[in-house]
């Protein structure tokens, strides 16, 4: 009876039960299917982008003759062109290189404290923990900082028609950015710099949350007790999520 | 056997091909901004520039997501489980992106 039952359970499918058919943990699944949804929401907001951005106008003149008007849409890389404590100095885009590369810095540590769990060394976890941590709150830094100046504007004003405590004023100096008017571009180009950088910079922040949480536990030795380190595998896969949005909002937002 | 040995766990010593992968693949993510970079600064703006930055984001997605987060390895049904909903957002591209050209011709007729 038992030789009979070992020999239909080799014929079965890996769908009939009592094994992980897809080889991964119920966690860590369910952290993929998170991801899959969250992708969605990031896609939309970037679609989202594309579709305002074509509804209007598009810059015709040469770079090097741009000025800000909300009659085009904005150049990104004469918008992102200041640098902390280089000030009046146009560097486009490398401030938000410098972003990407620490975001892509911290990616890396976190496969490394992944990899380190996986041989129960946790010294190493604790250490890549700390250094993934480190990172991400350079990068909240860096984003603060890259809004106030958003926020505050350039030296130079943009002329342009807007309602003023709720009379119709004609060129009005207007010096950076709020969600009804900016001197960058039309109002929408504000409103979504705030939405998409925002919205993965509260990923960013409840990232380095958890981090924080399991950096503490692999401390305490709490996952040294449970035996396995997975918990760092199912943060890393956020973590690592993030980084892979900000490579799409690098591409759709400040390069295209 | 003394409770002393009994809670020492047993450290695995790192596998250097392993790390090395590591930094590999943060190395090919570094390389490909910066050819990024270049081409946002010489090449004139226009569809052939952005689709070469949509290539390269597509290759970068691909190493984060494959190396980082390790769905290369994992198993085939995860990973197309994983994949395939995402058509939707190719979709969701050529809907919104023919729907702001029309908003924009609709402005221009005012």
């Amino acid at each position: 009876m038992a030789t009979a039952t070992t020999a239909i359970n080799q014929q079965e499918n890996v769908w009939d039960g009592g094994k992980s058919p897809v080889n991964a943990s119920y966690g860590k699944l369910m952290m993929w299917f998170f991801l899959l949804s969250d992708a969605f929401s990031f896609s939309g907001l970037l679609i989202t982008y594309g579709m305002i951005r074509y509804s209007h106008a598009a810059y015709a003149g040469t770079v090097d003759a741009f000025t800000f008007s909300n009659a085009y849409w904005p150049i990104p890389e004469k918008v992102f062109e200041a640098v902390p404590f280089l000030h009046g100095i146009s560097l486009p885009l490398v401030f938000v290189g410098i972003m990407t590369f620490i975001l892509i810095m911290s990616s890396v540590t976190m496969v490394l404290a992944v990899e380190a769990g996986q041989r129960m060394d946790k010294a190493a976890v604790v250490k890549w923990m700390l250094w993934t941590i480190i990172g991400g709150l350079t990068f909240l830094g860096c984003q603060a900082w890259e809004w106030s100046h958003f926020i505050h504007g350039t030296d130079t004003a943009t002329l342009g028609d807007i309602v003023v405590n709720g009379k119709w004023v004609e060129n009005f100096e207007i010096f950076g950015a709020n969600l009804s008017f900016n001197q960058y571009g039309p109002p929408d180009f504000a409103a979504l710099f705030f939405f998409i950088t925002g919205f993965h910079g509260t990923h960013v922040l409840s990232g380095v949350v958890l981090n924080f949480i399991v950096y503490y536990n692999a401390f305490t030795g709490v996952y040294e007790k449970r035996g396995h380190y997975e918990m760092v595998e199912k943060v890393g896969l956020y973590w690592h999520f993030v980084d892979l949005v900000w490579v799409f909002v690098f591409t759709f937002f400040y390069l295209v | 056997m003394s409770s002393e040995e009994n809670t020492h766990v047993e450290v695995i010593p790192a596998d250097k091909a392993k790390i090395m992968q590591i930094w590999k693949v943060a190395g090919y993510l570094a390389v490909l901004t910066a050819i990024e970079f270049i081409f946002a600064f010489g090449m004139d703006a226009g569809i052939v520039r952005t689709w070469i930055f949509i290539g390269m984001t597509i290759v970068k997605a691909f190493f984060i997501v494959g190396e980082f987060m390790h769905l290369r390895h994992e198993a085939k049904t995860l990973i197309w489980s994983i994949l395939i909903p995402t058509i939707f957002v190719i979709w969701l591209i050529i809907a919104l992106i023919y729907e702001g050209g029309a908003i924009f011709d609709a402005r221009m007729a005012w």
